[in-house]
């Protein structure tokens, strides 16, 4: 039941997500030609201006945005003769999700060891170093980090290519600049959790029953201190995601957050709203899977719409 | 048959006139007192409250300090490294760095005070309004559940997106990114404010002041305000620091405030194409600097949330 609703509401988010950005974009007075219509024809201009749907009144633009939107059609864009924002995604897509998976599987094996490791060490030394690279690592903004990063690795000493795509060896540094603040928050984040749990009666009483440490610390510790972080998968989406924007511009990475971006600057609105709508909905997609396996593997947690 | 005995081995009777029972062990403080004095006690958190006092001093005066402003371009001081004349060097168009990166830290202060002040208001208001009518009969209920409606659905839509199509199609400026910023950002105050008015709601000390006819104004002055002060507070030190990152980001992206105006995001932005010629001060100073901002306002809302948490008693 409660999934249903909360299906409901995602739908419903999508659906404002899109009618916002789609009077955000018809809001803007004039229209895409107005530059050109000093040169071209009028016939030339209405032409145009049909094909992009643009003579009709607002009402039914929108409709027919909606339309083509269910049936998965983003529509052309303007910049791009050939390619339409279908393309442009597709296009985009495998640079961007392997830069954004790579990134969130570093940011979050490398953050829940070193977060285990500074609880179990709490107020030692470890603990100490890990959470002082945590604050550092959570102040200083991926922009900052990513050309100090070519800086060294890449032009002085040579380890890695500057910028660009290709083989694996590019997604190197795009990956480590953008896993870094959200490797932080997730140590962090493990480290509180974890302390939390340790502190549980029940770690008490396996310690108690002669269970050894490293038992405890996997089968009662970190399995239930992991289930907090789970929720925190969103927004570390949601933080990868915009991070790949800064990236995928100073490594000149043909992803969609380059595409997003550049398309910005063109003002080609055919692409920011079709780029908005994917990004919006594949993070609201997350949101909606990492709610769902949270109550799932936290059966404390009920599936209800009174959650929280 | 339990066996009472004094002989009893686990547990003897203690005397109990060895203790004085009324004896204060440690004095009695108000909350506001133990705070500040736990915060003292946390050297991180005062190395925190120290930068950001140090930050926003320069970034007051700063700009002052020197004869050049923010804007003055000038052909024959290009990219000058760091010199008792110049002390955090010019940049391409012969601008003096120190003038613009103080200059910078007013807008990107600014920035984030705004937007988080805002945040504050609208989120005490609409969860405010939403964590009171919550119960209180059947327009109450439906007041409570239109508005968590919004907020949930506000709350789905990812923040920065919205943020870069609102200043897509608005005029560039100051004043749009901070209401750009705001516009979804109360989102996260509303929900801790109603959060928190239910869990006060139901406490024994607010029932027994209504069923004493204390008038509501009354008791959200005296019992409902100064219990969430703290836990907004410490929201504040975390919203300033967002905005001012979420700033800098848009402004790196070319979509925050416009040339001549200095921010920190366009001068690392600007810096970007020469951080290969060794002209390394164009990134250091904007950069070190947003990154202490962050660090300070991190340390500092760290500190502050333990000092608050009063079942971290030590």
């Amino acid at each position: 039941m409660y999934i249903i609703k909360r299906f409901f509401t995602m739908l419903v988010t999508i659906w404002v997500i899109t009618t916002l950005t789609f009077i955000i974009m018809h809001s803007i007075p004039g229209d895409p030609f107005a530059s050109d219509a000093d040169v071209l024809p009028e016939e030339v201009l209405e032409n145009m201006r049909a094909k992009y749907n643009l003579d009709e009144p607002l009402p039914v633009q929108y409709l027919l945005y909606l339309k083509n939107l269910v049936m998965l059609d983003l529509g052309p864009s303007i910049q791009s003769e050939t390619r339409d924002v279908n393309t442009l995604i597709a296009d985009g897509f495998p640079a961007s999700a392997l830069l954004g998976i790579q990134s969130l599987v570093i940011a979050l094996i490398f953050g829940l060891i070193l977060g285990i490791v500074a609880a179990l060490n709490h107020n030692g030394i470890i603990d100490y170093l890990s959470m002082a690279f945590a604050i550092i690592g959570i102040s200083i903004p991926s922009f900052i980090l990513a050309p100090l990063l070519i800086k060294y690795f890449a032009v002085d000493w040579g380890l890695f290519p500057v910028a660009s795509w290709g083989t694996w060896l590019h997604t190197v540094l795009p990956s480590l600049a953008l896993a870094t603040a959200p490797l932080a928050i997730v140590a962090r984040f493990m480290r509180s959790s974890m302390l939390e749990v340790m502190n549980q009666n029940y770690i008490k009483t396996a310690d108690a029953k002669g269970l050894s440490t490293t038992g405890i610390v996997i089968k009662h510790g970190v399995r239930n201190a992991l289930i907090p972080v789970i929720s925190f998968i969103g927004p570390l989406a949601a933080f990868l995601l915009t991070g790949t924007f800064v990236i995928e511009k100073i490594f000149a990475i043909p992803g969609i957050g380059k595409y997003f971006v550049d398309s910005i600057f063109n003002r080609d609105f055919p692409v920011i709203l079709g780029t908005t709508i994917f990004f919006s909905t594949i993070l609201i997609i997350t949101l909606f899977l990492v709610d769902i396996s949270y109550r799932i593997v936290d059966p404390r947690i009920k599936l209800t719409s009174k959650g929280d | 048959m339990i066996e009472r005995s004094n002989d009893n081995v686990l547990f003897r009777p203690i005397d109990r006139s060895r203790f004085n029972q009324e004896e204060l062990v440690r004095p009695s403080l108000s909350q506001w007192k133990e705070t500040v004095l736990k915060i003292v006690k946390n050297k991180l958190a005062v190395l925190g409250l120290i930068l950001l006092v140090v930050i926003t001093f320069f970034a007051i005066f700063g700009p002052h300090m020197v004869s050049y402003s923010y804007s003055d371009q000038s052909l024959t001081t290009r990219n000058l490294p760091p010199s008792s004349d110049h002390w955090f060097g010019t940049d391409a168009l012969g601008r003096d760095m120190w003038a613009r990166t103080w200059y910078g830290a007013r807008i990107s202060l600014t920035i984030g005070v705004a937007a988080a002040v805002i945040d504050l208001i609208l989120g005490l208001l609409v969860g405010g309004i939403s964590g009171y009518m919550a119960g209180r009969g059947k327009i109450g209920d439906r007041v409570d559940s239109i508005l968590m409606r919004i907020v949930e659905i506000l709350y789905g839509i990812p923040y920065l997106l919205v943020v870069i199509l609102l200043l897509v199609v608005m005029e560039p400026g100051l004043w749009t990114i901070i209401l750009a910023l705001s516009i979804t950002g109360w989102v996260g105050m509303a929900r801790i404010v109603r959060g928190q008015i239910l869990q006060l709601k139901e406490q024994e000390y607010v029932s027994a002041a209504q069923k004493l006819g204390t008038p509501h104004r009354k008791i959200i002055w005296r019992h409902l305000f100064p219990n969430m002060i703290g836990i907004i507070i410490v929201n504040l030190t975390f919203t300033i620091p967002q905005a001012i990152f979420a700033e800098s980001f848009l402004s790196f992206i070319g979509l925050g405030v416009q040339a001549p105006i200095a921010s920190w995001g366009t001068m690392a932005n600007d810096a970007l194409g020469v951080i290969l010629t060794g002209q390394w001060w164009r990134l250091f100073f904007p950069g070190f600097l947003i990154s202490l901002t962050m660090f300070a306002f991190n340390v500092f809302g760290d500190g502050l949330q333990d000092a608050l948490d009063p079942q971290a008693k030590d």
